[in-house]
């Protein structure tokens, strides 16, 4: 860069501006996907069937009242929920466990928190095809092992009685490190001076837990969950590639009803309209959980 | 200083055990498994004895599946291929876009800047599908439909949040004094920005960039959705794989290793720099 040029260029950009034009061609590209969102909506008001063409119109909202009495609509809602509520119940209280076990700095810990980060960096899609060629009722290892301990019958994805119960352990698998990893920065970026002065106290371990770490951790706490229920109520990978929603309807998340309502019945219609309905339950999520995060991100500098 | 209870200690070592057990069991058994044959795995009991084979290794890099029924052609290593093409391409694109606007988010608390950092923000938060699905049928009219470009433009909603987000903490932090001091010295704004935020930024740049590369190499409903074949990552190739070898566990198996391998890799070298990346700058751990 030579000196002509840089004060040439000084010249052409006013500060003024300067941000804007840093700025401009990552809003570009970002604009150009707020298209088809716009189209989402538009497409949601309409009786719009691909193998129907000549059906095609507005219905302004026929789509959203059709749900009211549409018991697979409310099957979806349900199965999401429960989903997505059972996948951060447990992975926060089961992170919140590890996490306690390895807050004090050793090797030992150390490279237990390092292992789990490998599960955490499989793609889940692919964390569902390790599971479930681990659950082949034929040679299944862990389908083996519920035989070994006595469950002759335990078909796991395939039974709509464990189905579920499969890919939430899927799940935990993947993400319980998640909840681990920012729960543990938690804990080891509290101060030391209440555990101190509990300990001269001789205030029990269990005392200290309740009175001081968990009120202390909450921030953190409701970030991390917020953030999981966030991306556990869109699962898509790990259900898909273990049963593409099934058996029946037993896994019908939003997504995959989505995705199944537009490729296979090429109902766009209600496809769009039933991810209009899941974007304003994350939307909602996501406004609760940045509020949260920004609170968290001020006092992690003013504390750093 | 440790007063912990032998009993205490015994319950430490067994609990840390079992969650070692739990979360590295499925990585360590597809592995074993490989490395088997179909006979070997389909033995019943299970057992861990047996002589490790390439063969698996070597039917899918050989692009050739051989069965005792038939043989067919596979192309998995073009899915690998793919999945290198789109993650790196995609990472840097982000970075080219994402850091400079960093940047300005970090530096210049210009009009409107925040409400433009959080709807970039909230791409991360809202259901893929809800862009996806309508943008296949533009991406037909537009001729962009199984492309790479295509691919990685869409990649953008992941990539981009991500780096944007990370590198903007990095850049706060550093003290805008020495930027200033750099500049009365008689340097343009765009050296300064070369020579100073760039270096000093540095380790969150990477990290950032080494998060972006693992999620658009885990993606799997972006490239479900808008490629074909011939353009799937390894998530989707891995899963139509499995339909098509049918009984060929001991390939899928390699299939899947392979395709987790880079990932894991790069986690196990970079585990630092992840850590800070995964948070979000929520907590400087």
């Amino acid at each position: 860069m030579t000196d002509t040029l840089t004060t040439r260029r000084r010249q052409l950009i006013s500060p003024k501006v300067l941000p804007y034009v840093l700025s401009l061609p990552a809003l570009l590209v970002c604009i150009g996907i707020l298209i088809p969102f716009v189209t989402a909506i538009f497409y949601s008001l309409q009786r719009y069937r691909m193998s129907q063409p000549w059906n095609r119109g507005m219905n302004w909202g026929e789509n959203y009242v059709k749900f009211l009495t549409d018991s697979d609509f409310w099957n979806t809602l349900k199965v999401s929920l429960v989903y997505a509520g059972s996948t951060v119940v447990l992975e926060l209280l089961l992170g919140l466990a590890i996490a306690l076990l390895l807050k004090k700095r050793s090797t030992v810990n150390n490279f237990v928190s390092i292992m789990l980060l490998l599960p955490l960096m499989t793609a889940p899609a692919l964390a569902a095809l390790m599971f479930k060629l681990m659950t082949n009722p034929n040679f299944g290892i862990l389908s083996y092992f519920m035989q070994v301990i006595g469950f002759d019958d335990f078909r796991w994805g395939s039974s709509p009685g464990t189905a579920l119960f499969t890919v939430v352990l899927v799940d935990i698998w993947v993400y319980t490190p998640f909840m681990m990893i920012l729960l543990l920065a938690g804990l080891r970026s509290l101060p030391t001076q209440p555990f101190e002065a509990a300990a001269l106290d001789g205030v029990p371990q269990l005392e200290q837990f309740w009175r001081i770490t968990l009120p202390m951790l909450m921030p953190y706490i409701l970030t991390a969950a917020l953030f999981r229920l966030l991306d556990s109520i869109q699962q898509f990978d790990i259900i898909y590639a273990m049963t593409q929603g099934g058996p029946g309807d037993t896994l019908m998340v939003f997504q995959v009803e989505a995705y199944l309502n537009f490729f296979q019945s090429t109902n766009v219609g209600r496809s769009a309209a039933l991810l209009l309905i899941l974007w304003a339950i994350t939307y909602f999520l996501s406004n609760i959980f940045v509020k949260n995060w920004l609170r968290l991100r001020e006092r992690a500098k003013g504390g750093a | 200083m440790d007063h912990t209870s032998f009993l205490e200690r015994w319950f430490r070592r067994a609990a840390l055990s079992i969650i070692i057990v739990f979360f590295m069991f499925p990585i360590f058994w597809i592995v074993l498994m490989s490395f088997q044959t179909n006979e070997t795995i389909l033995r019943s009991p299970p057992s861990m004895s047996f002589t490790p084979t390439l063969d698996n290794y070597m039917a899918i890099i050989a692009g050739r599946l051989d069965s005792n029924v038939a043989s067919m052609g596979i192309d998995f290593v073009n899915n690998l291929m793919n999945s290198i093409i789109l993650s790196v391409c995609s990472v840097a694109v982000a970075l080219i876009l994402g850091v400079p606007a960093a940047y300005a988010f970090a530096r210049h608390k210009f009009k409107g800047s925040e409400d433009i950092a959080f709807t970039l923000l909230s791409f991360r938060f809202a259901p893929p599908l809800l862009v996806l699905l309508p943008l296949t049928l533009y991406f037909q009219e537009i001729g962009l439909a199984d492309t790479y470009l295509g691919l990685v433009w869409v990649y953008q909603l992941i990539c981009l949040p991500l780096i944007l987000w990370i590198v903007r903490g990095y850049f706060e932090d550093i003290s805008p004094d020495i930027e200033y001091a750099y500049r009365i010295a008689g340097h343009s704004w765009f050296s300064t920005f070369r020579k100073i935020a760039l270096p000093l930024a540095g380790p969150g740049i990477a990290a950032a960039g080494l998060l972006a590369f693992i999620f658009a190499w885990n993606n799997f409903i972006f490239a479900l959705v808008l490629a074909s074949a011939d353009k799937q990552p390894v998530t989707v190739g891995a899963l139509a794989f499995v339909t098509a070898s049918g009984i060929q566990y001991g390939q899928i198996a390699a299939a899947i290793v392979l395709s987790i391998a880079p990932t894991l890799a790069l986690a196990l070298w970079a585990q630092r720099y992840l850590v800070e990346g995964l948070s979000l700058g929520a907590v400087k751990g």
